[in-house]
Order: C-alpha cells, then structure tokens, then sequence
C-alpha cells in the first residue's frame, strides 16, 4: 500500500494548467538567465555598459533578473489562484 | 582557559534572549510533536506565508549571508553572481517543483521520488543523497558557529559549535518540524530587517576615501616609497634593502633594526614600493606586522576607496543608486587586499597581505573571481557554477521538506512566493552590504566571512551585537532543518520504509528523535574536526550533488512518462557518484591536496555542466531498458 501525504490533498482539476503554465514560464526565465550568463562568456565587457541612473549592464540585468523571479512568480500564482476558483466554481456548478 | 576576547554585554544578551525565545518555543511546540506527521512535518498546518518567511530562514544560511557578502566584499560583483545563481533556483522550485512535490510526498523527498513505485532502491539512493548532500552543507554551518562564538561571545571555536550542536540538538529533539519553523521564521524575518538597517546606515553615511568606522578607528594612511632599481638591487631613501622574495614580488626593507615587507609597484612615475601588512611564524611564535600577535596587535581592517569618481571628498548621505553608479564608476578607484603565497624568509614562514587597485568599472562587473574573459575552460567553468546553482536549489533536501509543513499544494505554491520575495529581497541587499563592506575599511584579512558583522560594528556595537546574534541564529535556522531533513531520511526512509522495521507511530518519532541526536553529535564532531578550514566550497559540493543526483530524477517523474524505479535509481547514485568524482580530481582539489592543479585528471572545478546531462542520460537510457517493470507495474494496479 503506498503511503499518504501528511495533510490529506483532494482532486485539483487545475492541475495540468498549472503544470504546463509552470513549465512555460520556467522556459521564460531560464532563457533570460542563460542571455546573462551568455553575455559574460561572450562579451563581458559589455557588462561595463552604463544603462540608466549611472547603473552598468551587470547591475541592471542582476537586480532584473531577481525582480523578474518575483514578477514571474506574482502573475504566476494569480493566474493558478484565477484557474482554480473558475474550475472550482464550474465544479459548483455541475 | 577558554575566553578568548573581551565580552561584548550587548551581544551576550541579545544572544541569550534569541536563544532563550527559540527554546522556550520549542519546549511550548513540544506537544505538537507527538506524532509522526508533527515531528517530521509539523502536522501539515502551518500557515504558507509563515513557511514562506521560513523557507527564507533556512535558505539563507551562514553561507549566504557571510559567505556571499564576504565574497562581494573582497571579489566584488562576482559574489553577487551567487545571489542570482541562489535565487535563479527557486524559479525551479517554483514553477515545475513545489506542487507536485506536495501532492506526491509525505515527510521526505524520498516519498515523492517513491510514491508511484514502491521501490527500494529509490528509498536507498534518495535517502543517501539527501544525507551526504546535507552534511556537506552541515560542515561550514558548525565551523562557522564556532568562528562566529570567538568575537561575539569571546569563546573558543569549540565551544561554540558545541553549544550550536546542543542548542540545535534541543530544537529538533522537543518539537521536530514545528520548533525548526518558528526559529526559521524569527531568524529568516530578523535578518531581513537588520540587514535592511545596515544598508540604510551604510547610504546614510555615504562614501569617504578615509574611512574611519565612525569616528572609532583612525584611517591608517600606507606609505608609497619611491625607489630606484639597479644591478639586483633596489635603493630606498631612509632603508637598507634586504632582499626580493616570492619571485621578486616583495621587498624585504630594514629600517632601525625592523623588518618590514613591502610590494613592488610599478607605476608611471617609476618603481613604488607599497606598504602591506604580513604575519610571520618564528619557532612557531605568531607575529603580526613585526611585533608579536596579541589582542592589540592585530591586522589592521582594511578595503577603502582612493578616488571617488577621480575625487577624493566624502560624498555625505547617499540613496542606493547613487552608492552604486558611484562604485561603478570608471573614475572611482578601488584598494583591495589580496593573500600572497606563505614563503620562506630562512627558517620564518611569512604571509604577505599586499594591496591591489582596481577602477570601479572592474569591481561592479564579473571578472575578480572568475575568469570569464579566461580560456574556453575557464568560461566553461563560470557555465558550469551559474547551471549548478540555478538546478540545485529545488533539489536540496532540506528545502524540499518544507513542502510538507502546509496544508495543500496551493500552500506550497503561495509560500515558495514569499520565499522567492524575500529571498530575492535580501539577495539585493548583500550587494550593498558587500561593496559597503569593500570600500569602508572593515575587511578582517584573516577572514573575509565577517565583512556583513564588521560593517555593522563600524555603525555601532549595538548594531554589531544584533547582526551578530542574527549571524549566529542564522546558523541554528539551518542547522535545524538539516538535521530535521537527516533525521527523516534515517527514521522513515532507511529504517521505517527501506528496512521495513514495523514502527507504532509513537516509536516513529522516538527514532526521528534519537536519529536527530545522533547526527547532532556527528555534526559537532565534524565542526571542530574541520576548525580552521575554509569549507564554504562543501556549500557548493551539496549544489552540485544535489542538482546531479535529484533533480534529474524530480523532473523526468514528473515529465516523462516512460520513468522507471531502477532509471531513478541509477540517476540518484550515478549522479552523485559522477559530481563527487569530478570534484574530487579538480584542479581546486589538487591544490587543496598540496598537489600541482596542472596534473588534474579533470580541467573541471565546477561538476554541473557534466554530472546534470550525465544523470539525465543515465535516467533515460536505464528506464528504456527497463521498461517491463513499468508495464508490470501498471498490471498490478489494474
């Protein structure tokens, strides 16, 4: 028999949503953090590069990199909040 | 005799009334815990913005915080490329990992790899992952207990890892995953504010080219002598030359019977001679900068900036854009320190400390620590670092168990985006605290770990004593949760489900308890035998395990369907196997081994870029030839 988990989770028919909506965005992401990674193999110089406010590339991309994380995961989480209540409120309505 | 510096009162109480709070929390949540599912999972019911702040309390460990600010402090920018590697991996966590975790698992990792399978061998290989993973993470933690106990506390190294060691022991044995959360929770929260505090300080008093800790230590001006070199011999008014060593990088001078040593500088006004700082060992006898060592006599703190955008004024308070496009300038000019090779003087061994200068363009971009405008193998080694770090993070065990403290995916989700915001939020900060640290003449030349703590000590010893104390709690935030994770891979992956030992739910936690106290002594056993060691690189050993051994085996279960047992497996074991050989015959290694890094069977110090797609292939290539077990599998569900 396989063991349950420790709090007891029901049917979450948004499940494959969330799933490939997930995956969508990891590939979002990790294309922009491979664009810095890249950047500093190619042409780190580049990095030198003042952007805005007397900021230089690396600076920017950095700190963009980590507030897009948290932009990323902000519309992530409403956009599965938003398609949980309209599947659950279908549900209601069966 | 074990006092070993004066005592800070201020520290000793704040630290005393965190420890005190953590305790008497764990002995209130001691109730909650008797049960399996509270022990391990503090019964599933914390609330998911707790978890979140607490995600962040036992994410951000001492390598973290002292670590990557230690590392910004001396390297500049690229320390920070670990604060976007760290947090670059909780995208994974976020987007493909945390709810599916959650709806598979129970109390470990291991059940969610085995909740389709039954599968012993996957009970065996995750169970060992997750022990080695988390005790190469567990050693820097205790070494840095005991480093940070001596100034904060004034005691012994040992001393404070034992006291870590009991402290922690006492957490985990009373209240399991309940106690863990609220002392991750406190420590995760405090970090975030005071670290807050420290940057605001740090804007407040803005940048000077002669930094003086507040008024507290008078900027020390080095001496820049001229000289004239000739027919092997270098002359210098006022000193007798004694000699070149370590290839004719340094110059040893005597004036008025004193040695000192000196760095050959040459410049466009002919050759200097810079003064630096060194330690010589006489018959074993310490001795700092010609004098021996004592608690007066110590190396002088150093970083500061020589021009601030080709000026030499303080720029008074400052707002946070401003500090940086100042530290980015090409104009401003940067004095750092760097650790020469010990040499032999006859029968003295002498480190020379020696400064070195850099534009702020340099500093503010990657380059100081890796050499990314290096060779092919070079720049292949930066690759394969960012790829560990942005795939280990939703592979670390101890992380991972976090899932199973709330109460439904959705709780899973929502707390990993606390986590991330905070996290991320923090990540920030050290870039700050890091330069602030570079450029105000704080940096202990002995250890670049407590730039962060000794920032905060030029703003005041209040500030000192609560950073230190956050420091410290830092520690025992993510100790807990390694031996909370450790103790779970014991009591119910190896001896409930591997070994199949019939356990009342009663005796279940007993064995999670007893496992916890076991491997709280091996932790300190470990933190005193490793004393003195720089071991923070195991951090990055327990990265690159982790992202080689699990999560190929996390992503291909949840994404291809054709995922045997026995592919799982051989990815776990061979991923391992294939990071810690890699890492094992690095160049890195080889130096640490007192070996020529040239000889190095494998160019590689970073395992990542090999052991990731190694483990993926190995986990394919297994479950096709294993494919009947499968259909098996699916027989006798049906």
């Amino acid at each position: 028999m396989l063991h349950e988990p420790a709090a007891k989770t029901g049917k979450d028919p948004a499940s494959p949503y969330k799933m490939k909506l997930g995956v969508q965005m990891f590939l979002i992401y990790a294309i922009v953090y491979s664009g810095f990674v890249a950047i500093n193999v190619i042409k780190p110089v580049l990095m030198e590069k003042i952007i805005f406010l007397g900021l230089n590339l690396a600076v920017v991309y950095g700190f963009g990199l980590i507030i897009f994380a948290i932009l990323l995961a902000l519309i992530y989480t409403s956009l599965c909040t938003k398609k949980e209540i309209q599947l659950k409120n279908e549900e209601g309505n069966e | 005799m074990f006092i070993l510096a004066e005592v800070q009162p201020m520290a000793v109480a704040i630290f005393a009334m965190f420890v005190g709070l953590v305790l008497g929390l764990s002995f209130y949540f001691a109730r909650k815990a008797k049960s399996a599912s509270g022990y391990f999972a503090a019964g599933g019911t914390v609330h998911w913005a707790v978890n979140g702040i607490s995600f962040a309390g036992d994410y951000l460990s001492a390598a973290s915080f002292l670590g990557i600010c230690g590392m910004i402090a001396t390297k500049g920018y690229d320390g920070f490329l670990y604060s976007i590697g760290y947090l670059a991996g909780w995208i994974v966590a976020l987007f493909v990992v945390a709810e599916p975790m959650k709806r598979l698992g129970k109390y470990t990792f291991t059940d969610a790899l085995d909740a389709k399978f039954e599968s012993k061998g996957i009970q065996f290989a995750a169970a060992l992952s997750t022990l080695i993973v988390s005790v190469f993470y567990l050693i820097p933690q205790m070494v840095g207990a005991g480093v940070l106990v001596t100034p904060l506390l004034g005691l012994e190294h040992y001393v404070g890892v034992i006291m870590v060691g009991i402290i922690v022991i006492t957490i985990v044995a009373t209240a399991g995953m309940t106690s863990t959360t609220y002392v991750q929770f406190l420590k995760g929260s405090l970090l975030i504010v005071f670290s807050v505090v420290v940057v605001a300080y740090l804007c407040h008093a803005g940048l000077t080219t002669k930094p003086d800790q507040s008024g507290t230590v008078p900027f020390y001006e080095y001496k820049s002598l001229a000289a004239i070199e000739a027919n092997d011999t270098i002359t210098v008014d006022g000193y007798e030359f004694a000699g070149e060593f370590a290839d004719g990088h340094f110059v040893k001078l005597i004036k008025d019977g004193k040695t000192s040593w000196w760095l050959k500088h040459k410049t466009e006004d002919g050759l200097k001679l810079e003064e630096t700082q060194w330690i010589t060992y006489k018959d074993g006898v310490k001795w700092i900068n010609g004098a021996v060592a004592s608690k007066d006599n110590t190396l002088r703190q150093v970083g500061n900036l020589e021009k601030i955008k080709g000026k030499t004024e303080a720029t008074g308070p400052i707002n946070p854009i401003k500090f940086l496009a100042i530290l980015g300038d090409k104009e401003t000019v940067v004095k750092r320190w760097a650790k020469a090779p010990t040499f032999k003087d006859g029968n003295d061994d002498v480190t020379v400390f020696y400064p070195k200068w850099n534009t702020g363009n340099e500093i503010l971009r990657p380059g100081q620590k890796f050499k990314v405008e290096g060779t092919p193998l070079e720049k292949a080694n930066f690759v394969s670092l960012m790829l560990a770090l942005f795939c280990g993070t939703a592979a670390l065990p101890h992380i991972l168990i976090r899932y199973y403290t709330v109460p439904s995916p959705a709780c899973a989700r929502k707390s990993t985006i606390i986590a991330i915001a905070a996290i991320g939020f923090f990540y920030i900060l050290t870039l700050f605290m890091g330069l602030g640290a570079m450029s105000s003449g704080v940096i202990n030349l002995e250890s670049g770990n407590m730039s962060a703590p000794l920032l905060a000590k030029s703003f005041g010893l209040f500030l000192f004593a609560v950073i230190s104390a956050i420091a410290f709690a830092t520690v025992l935030g993510t100790v807990s949760g390694l031996i909370v994770a450790s103790s779970g891979a014991i009591a119910h992956d190896i001896i409930d489900r591997f070994m199949g030992v019939k356990m009342s739910d009663k005796q279940k936690v007993i064995s999670g308890k007893i496992a916890a106290f076991a491997v709280g002594i091996i932790a300190i056993v470990l933190g005193i035998i490793f004393k003195g060691m720089n071991v923070s690189f195991l951090v990055g050993w327990a990265f690159a395990v982790a992202a080689s051994a699990n999560l190929p085996a996390i992503i291909m279960l949840l994404f291809w369907k054709k995922t045997t047992a026995k592919g799982i497996t051989a990815s776990i074991i061979l991923g391992m196997i294939s990071a810690l050989t890699i890492i094992l015959l690095s160049p890195t290694m080889y130096t640490r081994y007192g070996l020529n890094p040239a000889d190095a069977p494998i160019p590689l110090d970073n395992p990542g870029l090999v052991s990731i797609p190694f483990s993926f292939l190995v986990l394919v290539v297994v479950s096709l030839a294993t494919q009947k077990d499968n259909a098996k599998l699916e027989a006798q569900k049906a």
